[in-house]
């Protein structure tokens, strides 16, 4: 392991976790964009050029900045005055960790199971290109629907209504 | 990662992911704001997503490119979850001006 996926790691980690921990939400979204960041680079550290700059593409262009708009929309802004925790922190808490344990342990099981350190795999953008529209142009016509419909549906539902007549 | 036994890159990224996965679960389960709830399900795609890649990268053929195509997908799919999402908070927000989940209670029995 090289001391880069360390650095990348804690990057992502620490983004993640100030994302949930702290209290202002646009300090959130901010710590949220880090972590986006950071998992592009470990995309990048995995040789995944492609889903690597698609995660930058889509994430920090385009998530990060729809939760910025939504919070300033709704504005989230300001510091709710009963706390920012739920009263059943504990037990989301108490969840989470167990998810997370039975998830390292399989890992750690697995370790001589899984496969091996691999040689880097070549693979072009013209390669990716061939098999979007090859073997798999079937998932991305549904994809290209599921944007249109999922744009449609947003701008619907989040439209300002109509006064109701009487 | 000899910290705590692990001696393949894969594991060390598998790992990665999961605390991210339960960093992101954690968010979603215990904090007050529908919009960090969003920020949280997006944490546990994109651990997702980061185990999609890494298995590509260190399986028997990544030449085949199914675990990319797999992780680009994703990532379309979980933007137009954001977008719908982000709107049901903003037009939950309209009709009850707060987007604190305690007091979303209109529905409750």
């Amino acid at each position: 392991m090289s001391p880069i996926f360390y650095i990348l790691a804690a990057l992502t980690l620490a983004g993640g976790l100030a994302a949930v921990l702290l209290k202002h939400l646009v300090h959130c979204a901010l710590a949220t964009t880090v972590a986006f960041a950071g998992l592009a680079l470990l995309f990048l550290q995995l040789d995944a050029q492609f889903a690597g700059f698609a995660q930058i593409l889509v994430y920090i262009g385009a998530v990060a900045i729809l939760i910025v708009f939504a919070i300033l929309l709704t504005r989230g802004s300001e510091l709710p005055k009963d706390g920012v925790f739920s009263r059943t922190w504990f037990v989301g808490l108490v969840i989470a960790a167990g998810v997370f344990a039975v998830l390292a342990w399989a890992v750690l099981q697995s370790v001589r199971a899984v496969p091996q350190q691999a040689a880097v795999p070549v693979v072009t953008v013209h390669d990716i290109g061939n098999a979007l529209v090859g073997r798999y142009v079937l998932p991305l016509e549904i994809v290209a629907l599921l944007l249109t419909a999922a744009t449609i549906g947003a701008v619907i539902v989040a439209m300002h209504e109509k006064e109701r007549p009487g | 990662m000899t910290i705590i036994g692990v001696t393949t890159p894969l594991a060390g990224y598998l790992l990665v992911a999961a605390l991210l996965f339960a960093i992101g679960l954690a968010g979603a389960l215990v904090r007050r704001n529908a919009i960090l709830v969003l920020i949280g399900i997006e944490l546990m795609l994109n651990a997702a997503n980061l185990n999609l890649i890494a298995f590509w990268r260190f399986g028997p053929h990544p030449e085949a490119l199914t675990g990319m195509m797999f992780a680009i997908f994703s990532i379309a799919v979980a933007a137009a979850e954001a977008a719908v999402g982000l709107g049901l908070v903003i037009s939950i927000h309209r009709h009850t001006n707060t987007t604190e989940l305690d007091k979303i209670n209109r529905m409750k029995g």
